[in-house]
């Protein structure tokens, strides 16, 4: 190895990727913590989280966001990964046919943007058009029809699910990459000692795995608590009705920009968004450190 | 030997896939078919196929009269192509760097470019805003390309270096003794070998970026800068009681994705699952 001075093509491969990023990432991801230790009045050091989690005009809508978020990723995590992972199990059953249009199919809602799928759940939802009270109808039980997304007591799972419906592709692309990963050997080896069918899913491809899994529950957990364009999208800034649909990327939405007659407030908004960064580091790092390590990998 | 199929259980597999895959396209047809029938159809027979008699564009020439679709389409375009371009060319560019020289400080920019996979962008909103602001991008289409790049860029270097680290290296060595640079050996001998790669980073890059909402409302969201996102969500909530316009202004924004998705679901899929298939 002949020593070289300094080896300038480093720098430069590097250069564009670390400058845009930090620019506009870390830089204004600092700013915003450092924003939220303002006030109008300069410098108020953490008294703006103890009027976020003190102060009851802001702890209530606070801890209402925050509840209903960790409500919407409950229902993501009990609905969303399981029914991944069912289809993802029965697409990589051996010779499976149509296997490929199915694949396409259920991957449809994944492609679709928040206000699409906000505005077709919202019209196949409303009383108005009748829809989905004339297909109950049809199966009969039309009396369950409720108008699902203005009730305050089902408006949020109603969101979720629809959350769940469009992102159900995900879980179960990475899980079916993570089956189609085991070896055949391992399952030939499984069915010798007369392993198959469902105790085979249970006991040799589960296992095996889990790291896939592990690595969707972060991923809906951070894509669950940075949510918002859903909300947005079908309930409004206000998260309505009586803000039962609110969740925290809502929350600094209204009170960044303001909305009706209150006025937008940086260092509060900025308040939250630090108390969002601190939630999903708390979150990722569990994760990493606590779920990850513990799992054990196969190497093949 | 392969498990021998037994008909019962493949039954029931093409029972499940069959029921969830109606749920899943049912909405996006029951939209589609509804968005060229008249208004008397529409909540008369909504499940109805569309007839001679029910068949009706009223909602396509209003979308088409009071938005400017074509328009937004070609914004969200732009934004979208250009900022794919970037985080692929400065995340190959970083990857390399990563995988293929020692130097010091290596892993520690390796992590340093990873806590953006974790830590979503939108958190600093209200900074990039005021920066945006005093930068004079504010309602330009140049903001959120920069943006897309740099949220982007994150999983691009991760997923990037994992592939590169398995290039040949005796490959690279018979380029240096042929005397190509460093920069021709980055791009022409590992960039063509890092193509599916590149894929499956095209694909978790794109779908975010033209699908979002948040920056293009709070960065860019005069009527010139629209995206077709912000631009079908704003059509949508002034004529939310005209539900022929509603219906088309939905068909508008779903069809030409579904049609990509279609052409290309091949290479995405296959992107999506590149780390298993090999």
């Amino acid at each position: 190895m002949t020593k070289r001075p300094i080896r300038w093509h480093i720098a430069v491969f590097l250069a564009p990727a670390v400058l845009v990023y930090t620019a506009i990432m870390i830089i204004p991801l600092f700013g915003t913590l450092n924003l939220a230790l303002y006030g109008e009045e300069g410098f108020r050091g953490l008294r703006n989280f103890r009027t976020l989690l003190g102060d009851p005009l802001w702890s209530d809508a606070f801890w209402n966001a925050l509840g209903n978020n960790v409500w919407f990723f409950v229902i993501h995590m009990l609905v969303q990964n399981p029914i991944g992972i069912l289809l993802a199990a029965l697409l990589s059953s051996p010779r499976l046919r149509l296997a490929a249009v199915y694949r396409t199919a259920i991957f449809v809602p994944t492609i679709l943007s928040f206000v699409i799928v906000g505005f077709v759940w919202k019209l196949i939802l409303s009383p108005l058009w009748g829809i989905a009270p004339s297909m109950l109808d049809a199966v009969g039980l039309r009396g369950l029809f409720a108008p699902w997304l203005g009730q305050e007591g089902s408006a949020l799972t109603t969101l979720a699910l629809i959350s769940v419906w469009q992102f159900v592709g995900i879980p179960m692309m990475l899980i079916y990459a993570a089956l189609l990963s085991i070896p055949d050997e391992v399952l030939e080896a499984a069915e010798m000692d007369g392993i198959t069918g469902w105790s085979r899913f249970w006991k040799v491809q589960l296992p095996l795995i889990l790291p896939a899994i592990g690595i969707i529950s972060i991923l809906t957990f951070v894509g669950n608590f940075n949510a918002f364009d859903l909300i947005y999208v079908s309930q409004g800034a206000l998260a309505g009705p009586d803000f039962a649909t609110d969740i925290l990327g809502t929350f600094l939405y209204r009170t960044f920009f303001g909305f009706q007659l209150q006025l937008g407030d940086p260092h509060m908004g900025a308040a939250i968004a630090t108390a969002m960064f601190l939630i999903i580091l708390v979150g990722v790092c569990l994760y990493l450190f606590g779920i990850q390590t513990r799992l054990r990998r196969y190497q093949f | 030997m392969a498990a021998r199929s037994r008909p019962g259980r493949s039954i029931a597999a093409h029972a499940i896939l069959l029921t969830y895959t109606l749920i899943a396209l049912f909405p996006v047809w029951i939209i589609l078919i509804n968005s060229v029938k008249s208004r008397r159809a529409i909540f008369g027979a909504p499940l109805a196929l569309p007839t001679p008699e029910t068949w009706d564009l009223v909602g396509y020439t209003t979308v088409l009269e009071n938005g400017d679709f074509f328009g937004y389409f070609l914004n969200s375009l732009i934004v979208t192509v250009v900022s794919l371009a970037l985080v692929l060319l400065f995340g190959a560019m970083a990857a390399f760097a990563l995988s293929e020289y020692r130097f010091r400080g290596n892993t520690l920019m390796g992590l340093y470019l990873a806590l953006g996979i974790m830590i979503p962008i939108r958190l600093g909103t209200v900074a990039i805003l005021q920066m945006m602001v005093s930068a004079g991008l504010v309602n330009t289409l140049t903001a959120l390309i920069l943006v897309y790049t740099a949220q982007g860029l994150p999983l691009a270097v991760f997923i990037l270096s994992e592939f590169m680290r398995n290039v040949s290296d005796d490959l690279k060595n018979a380029g240096r003794m042929d005397g190509l640079s460093e920069y021709a050996i980055f791009f022409r001998l590992v960039l063509p070998l890092v193509r599916p790669a590149m894929a499956t980073v095209a694909v978790f890059t794109m779908i975010p970026i033209w699908n979002d909402l948040w920056f293009p409302l709070i960065l860019a969201p005069s009527e010139e800068t629209k995206t077709i996102t912000l631009g079908s969500q704003v059509f949508i909530g002034q004529f939310v009681t005209n539900w022929n316009a509603v219906l088309a202004a939905l068909s508008l924004a779903i069809l030409p994705v579904l049609v990509l998705y279609l052409i290309f679901s091949r290479q995405l899929i296959r992107g999506i699952t590149a780390g298993a298939v090999k």
